[in-house]
């Protein structure tokens, strides 16, 4: 049976992708929030992962208002980057793992989560750079994606509740599928921040690490939250922390948790990491 | 969401807000393409029009306005897109919605840190 090894919490934002490009990572601003990643990329390397279940959002690559489903899966063999309109490069094709997403898909409408499944599908910076996090120099053409879109744009979206249960029933899947892939999760985004409105800029430090502390052992509290409590308590984009939730469902069972840093600021936001 | 009432300085983009912002959030989402951010700085007035802009829409875009952008239904996913042929990145538009400086609003952030 397919094997789940553990799951990896981290922020999405461009400017990451954008220094990596630049090559910033050593500079005062960036070497801090970059010192963070070699741990986890011990620990990632030493599993050797097969898959990846990325739990990210897109922000108007892939998806439109013309149709903007609630929870996407990829089911495609590669997914491909783009431009995304203001500047992030673009990087080199992901693998896909077409097998796998279909089991994924079968356990899921089974389960009563009725998902939009994607056979071609762009995917931007929400999943690209953690990829390119964990595998620097863009060297992640081994390791087998499977993307998963989360609406956290446009209200109404799924609730923290359901993102966990959502994650769950991924977890679970993952579980039964009858191969020896080692899979490891990911959630991506997050924690508190705001983009726009006059509150921009909005950051909730005590809030975030509130967030880290529960989303390792008591997850359930945070399912307590509504989308309007993490508006309120974590800014307009803080309901990025549903990815984190749905990595958090896919997992089972008291964790280790190896690994945890938070800087702030980089761009608009604390940068956070939880492995 | 609606029903607990607003959250001070927060434009909540939910559904009705979708419906207004459409065509708004339609030219920007159409600026992941180069020719079409090109079409746009050629001939602005035109390319509004291409799209079917609202008259509020045309005036906050014409005056680089974010929060007018943000109440004639724009999402802050597209706008972004908008605020790169500006050269503007999001510490800029922090700035713009703020009525701080990008330098203010950059230690704005820094002293959110610092508790």
């Amino acid at each position: 049976m397919a094997k789940i090894l553990g799951g990896i919490a981290t922020s999405h934002i461009p400017a990451i992708g954008v220094a990596m490009d630049k090559g910033l990572e050593q500079t005062p601003y960036w070497k801090s929030f970059f010192d963070a990643y070699p741990p986890v990329r011990e620990w990632l390397y030493a599993q050797e992962a097969d898959v990846a279940v990325i739990f990210y959002n897109d922000h108007g690559l892939e998806f439109f208002h013309d149709r903007k489903p609630t929870f996407a899966i990829g089911a495609a063999a590669q997914y491909e980057n783009a431009d995304e309109g203001w500047g992030i490069a673009e990087i080199p094709p992901v693998t896909g793992e077409t097998e796998l997403s279909w089991h994924i898909v079968n356990e899921l409408v089974e389960n009563e989560f009725d998902i939009t499944v994607c056979q071609e599908m762009k995917v931007d910076h929400g999943l690209t750079v953690p990829l390119t996090l964990m595998w620097p120099g863009h060297k992640y053409g081994h390791i087998k994606v499977i993307p998963v879109a989360i609406n956290c744009e446009r209200h109404p979206m799924p609730k923290p509740s359901r993102c966990f249960d959502f994650g769950k029933a991924i977890g679970d899947a993952i579980r039964s599928y009858a191969g020896d892939q080692k899979v490891v999760v990911f959630g991506t985004g997050g924690l508190s921040h705001q983009l726009d409105g006059q509150r921009a800029g909005f950051i909730n430090k005590p809030f975030d690490s509130y967030c880290m502390d529960k989303i390792v052992d008591e997850p359930e509290e945070l399912t307590k939250l509504s989308n309007y409590d993490l508006v309120e308590k974590a800014g307009s984009q803080g309901v990025e922390l549903n990815m984190w939730l749905a990595m958090r469902g896919a997992l089972q069972g008291k964790l280790t948790e190896l690994h945890r840093s938070y800087h702030l600021p980089i761009s608009n936001t604390g940068l956070a990491c939880n492995c | 969401m609606n029903q607990l009432g607003p959250i001070p300085g927060n434009i909540l983009f939910d559904g009705p807000m979708a419906t207004k912002g459409y065509p708004l959030n339609k030219m920007c989402y159409s600026f992941n393409k180069a020719d079409a951010r090109a079409a746009f700085l050629a001939d602005e007035e035109a390319y509004y029009d291409t799209f079917g802009l609202t008259e509020d829409q045309k005036v906050a875009v014409r005056n680089r306005d974010v929060i007018a952008m943000l109440e004639a239904g724009g999402s802050i996913y597209y706008l972004a897109k908008f605020a790169g042929i500006l050269g503007l990145n999001v510490q800029d538009v922090g700035g713009l919605q703020t009525g701080m400086s990008t330098d203010e609003f950059k230690a704005f952030l820094v002293k959110q840190g610092e508790i």
